[in-house]
């Protein structure tokens, strides 16, 4: 399944839902889309995840990558994440700069 | 605006249908640059080299893409490779060179070669020698190492699979990096401020003939490569990033980590062994060749690293900055070092260059460095190793005398006062973070099997008892192992105990082996390398079953950290005695002598032993600035009289004599 993904702003929240394959190569989309929200000095960013059928390490990666883009105090939220996914990032430690929902 | 790229981000032609350009030569290694993958690797004597490239998984290569002569400088091979999926991609070499095995040279360009210095390894399966590329920007937040004093340590060594593996560790993965994080407070409460981590560098689980397992994994492929399999992430190629989560959360508990690291010898062995890495790209090179092309043994285990030839040594510093700067490692502990300082026909070197660096390394600086003082051919430098100034080391004769003491042996305790103020008689300049004491690691007895074997029993590692060593100095205390018999079992509790007590009472560095603290055997085996199991796995349901000896190992560390006399001082701090006070007895039959360490205020601890298998009677020193004596621990006590919490301990009824059990260790504290 191709990856797709579709951010709106409301307020300080940006939302993105990603849908698909999330790695290597559209892990850099996904880059500049939280380049965006960074850019709109948003506060929180809520990853509605429930359509994301699988994220490779380069995808965990971008989780690192809006942590440390973000301003401090930002909270970053996963939504729907499927248990296959969550175990990775809660194993090597990734779980500590978000919240999972 | 548009941020142009740096120049070297074009490729300039095009191999095997791939985008390149030539390369940089340094960092050797697979690195990411801008738009592509930089490929270095170094030998002196190919005359062609290939770089193979794999979809993950797949048995066939992609592409195979030989390095234009242009592409080399000196004995480095240097290719810049655009477009590629990192993720999803392994990669070898394959290199071409005389096969001249009398003169050193074993090409065989058939194999593709691991590339040694790859951060990750495929790890399992058929290709499982396939180099990976990492992406690196695991996010540290602000992760410091503890740097604590050397002399601080009480250092826990341990496997990192063994140590969650058993099903009775209740870890969510178990035998894994991650698993290993949800028993950090299991270590807090035991009150250790550093782990040891028995080999994390690849190796091959299976490179064992006798049982088919390398369980310990003192045979390394790649050095610069976490074990995959020690990863619950390994199969998502997450290890790099699982295991510095380990590492930055046993640092937020405030325990350092260091790592048993092999570079004396690799898993190639010798003329029979495998091809893998080294013995393929340059083997002349890497490895202390005879005369006639044959390998030097000094690891005993077929081939020996030629580790002071200048390229090796920048590997090895390499690998070492590697781990120390990016995944934060709070030093090493080298496994055989004597040969660390042997030249390339093995001599004997008097300055050797590569202890030197490592000695004097500007990333290493502040990082622990221990020698295991010793290698397989008969050099033993313990108290000689060439240190710098900076070298600890592993102290076998402090390991072979509390041994021979606790066992009852006679004309030992002349020498075990020496070993419990820091041996002196061989680290009195270095001072006591030189010396790091223990009386059992991962290599012999267990402390429970210590005092439960007269004998090893080796039988199931399938070489007819013949590996392990003979001389362990263990006594069974009247029955050859297991028992029911009430009275072997309390004298081997307290025997136990003997040992922990003037371990965690010496100065110098302790260094407990896992699950010593709560009684775990090994049914006798000695060696146990060979065996991923129930054997080798900590059981945690001993953790309740000895809850004393627990206890009892708490507190002594505890107690170690409220007494800084006891980590180190002037040998001016120590006062002996023996039956009579300040009378120590250094006679040869004499199986009873006593420390007073008194580092001022209520620093002051008095550790009486008593080896003999009667009670003696002593009279004790007045206890100075008019204070009165307070019991820590009598061994000789049953549980959970045999030691209190520091701080709390009761006062002495008598404070002019002590009465010390048969076999046992006490020790007071002033109040």
């Amino acid at each position: 399944m191709s990856f797709k993904m579709k951010m709106s702003v409301e307020g300080d929240t940006a939302t993105i839902r990603l849908a698909g394959e999330l790695d290597g190569s559209s892990a850099p989309d996904l880059n500049d889309l939280v380049s965006q929200a960074v850019g709109r000095q948003v506060g929180k960013l809520v990853l509605l995840l429930d359509e994301l059928t699988y994220m490779s390490s380069a995808g965990v990666r971008c989780l690192i990558f809006a942590h440390q883009k973000l301003p401090r105090g930002s909270e970053i939220t996963l939504v729907g994440t499927k248990p296959e996914v969550a175990e990775t990032i809660r194993l090597t430690g990734f779980d500590r700069s978000i919240v999972m929902q | 605006m548009t941020i142009l790229e740096p120049i070297d981000a074009y490729p300039t032609q095009r191999i095997a249908g791939y985008p390149v350009r030539a390369g940089r030569s340094l960092p050797f290694g697979a690195t990411r640059v801008p738009g592509g993958v930089n490929f270095s690797v170094f030998s002196n004597h190919a005359t062609s080299v290939t770089l193979v490239l794999y979809r993950e998984g797949e048995p066939e290569p992609m592409a195979e893409l030989p390095f234009p002569e242009s592409f080399r400088v000196g004995s480095v091979y240097a290719m810049t490779v655009f477009g590629l999926d990192v993720e999803r991609l392994e990669y070898g070499y394959r290199v071409d060179g005389p096969r001249r095995p009398w003169q050193g040279h074993r090409f065989d360009p058939d194999t593709v070669l691991s590339d040694p210095y790859a951060r990750m390894l495929t790890g399992h399966g058929p290709y499982r020698h396939r180099s990976r590329v990492t992406l690196d920007d695991f996010d540290w937040e602000d992760d410091r190492p503890p740097r604590l004093p050397h002399e601080d340590l009480v250092i826990y060594e341990l496997h990192v699979r063994g140590f969650t593996r058993h099903p009775s560790s209740g870890v969510s993965a178990p035998g894994t990096y991650a698993g290993l994080v949800e028993k950090i407070p299991y270590l807090r409460e035991l009150g250790v401020n550093c782990v040891e981590l028995m080999p994390v560098f690849e190796f091959d689980e299976t490179d064992n003939v006798f049982t088919g397992v390398n369980y310990w994994g003192y045979s390394p492929i790649g050095f610069f490569a976490p074990k995959a399999s020690y990863a619950a992430t390994g199969r998502d190629h997450m290890q790099v990033d699982e295991f510095k989560h380990l590492v930055k959360e046993l640092h937020r508990a405030g325990i350092e980590v260091l790592l048993d690291v092999v570079f004396n010898h690799t898993a190639e062995g010798d003329e029979r062994g495998p091809t893998i890495s080294f013995k393929g790209l340059d083997n002349a090179t890497y490895y202390m060749l005879t005369a006639d092309g044959h390998y030097y043994n000094f690891s005993g285990t077929g081939n020996t690293l030629n580790c002071n030839h200048p390229v090796v040594r920048g590997f090895v510093l390499d690998c070492l900055r590697y781990w120390a700067a990016e995944c934060h490692v709070d030093g090493f502990r080298f496994d055989l070092a004597a040969i660390l300082g042997r030249g390339a026909d093995g001599e004997l070197l008097h300055n050797p260059p590569l202890l030197e660096s490592l000695a004097y390394d500007p990333i290493l600086r502040d990082r622990k460095l221990i020698a295991e003082a010793w290698d397989a051919a008969g050099l033993y430098q313990v108290g000689s190793f060439p240190h710098y100034s900076r070298w600890s080391e592993w102290n076998g004769r402090y390991r072979d005398t509390v041994r021979r003491y606790v066992k009852g042996d006679l004309g030992v305790t002349g020498e075990l006062a020496t070993r419990m103020v820091g041996s002196p008689d061989m680290y009195s300049r270095r001072g006591a973070a030189a010396t790091v004491n223990f009386v059992t690691s991962h290599d012999g007895f267990t402390l429970r099997d210590l005092v439960s074997y007269d004998h090893k029993h080796n039988e199931a590692n399938g070489e007819g008892n013949g590996d392990g060593d003979d001389a362990n100095n263990s006594w069974n205390c009247g029955h050859e192992g297991e028992t029911d018999d009430p009275a072997v079992l309390a004298l081997r509790a307290r025997q136990q105990r003997n040992a922990l007590l003037l371990l965690l009472a010496s100065r110098g560095v302790p260094m407990l082996l896992a699950g010593d603290e709560i009684g775990r055997t090994q049914l006798g085996n000695n060696n146990a390398y060979c065996h991923d199991g129930p054997l080798t796995w900590l059981d945690w349901g001993l953790r309740e079953r000895n809850a004393d000896l627990f206890r009892f190992t708490r507190r002594a560390i505890a107690f170690r950290r409220a007494h800084p006399v006891l980590r180190g001082g002037s040998p001016g701090s120590v006062h002996w005695h023996g039956v009579r006070a300040w009378s120590p007895d250094w006679a040869a039959h004499s199986r009873v002598v006593a420390a007073l360490f008194d580092g001022g205020g209520n620093d002051c601890v008095y550790v009486a032993a008593n080896s003999h298998w009667e009670s003696h009677t002593l009279e004790l020193p007045a206890a100075p600035r008019g204070q009165t004596w307070h019991l820590f621990a009598d061994t000789a006590a049953a549980p959970p009289m045999d030691a209190f919490e520091p701080g709390s301990e009761p006062p002495l009824a008598n404070q002019s004599q002590l009465s010390i059990g048969p076999r046992s260790i006490a020790i007071l504290v002033t109040h």
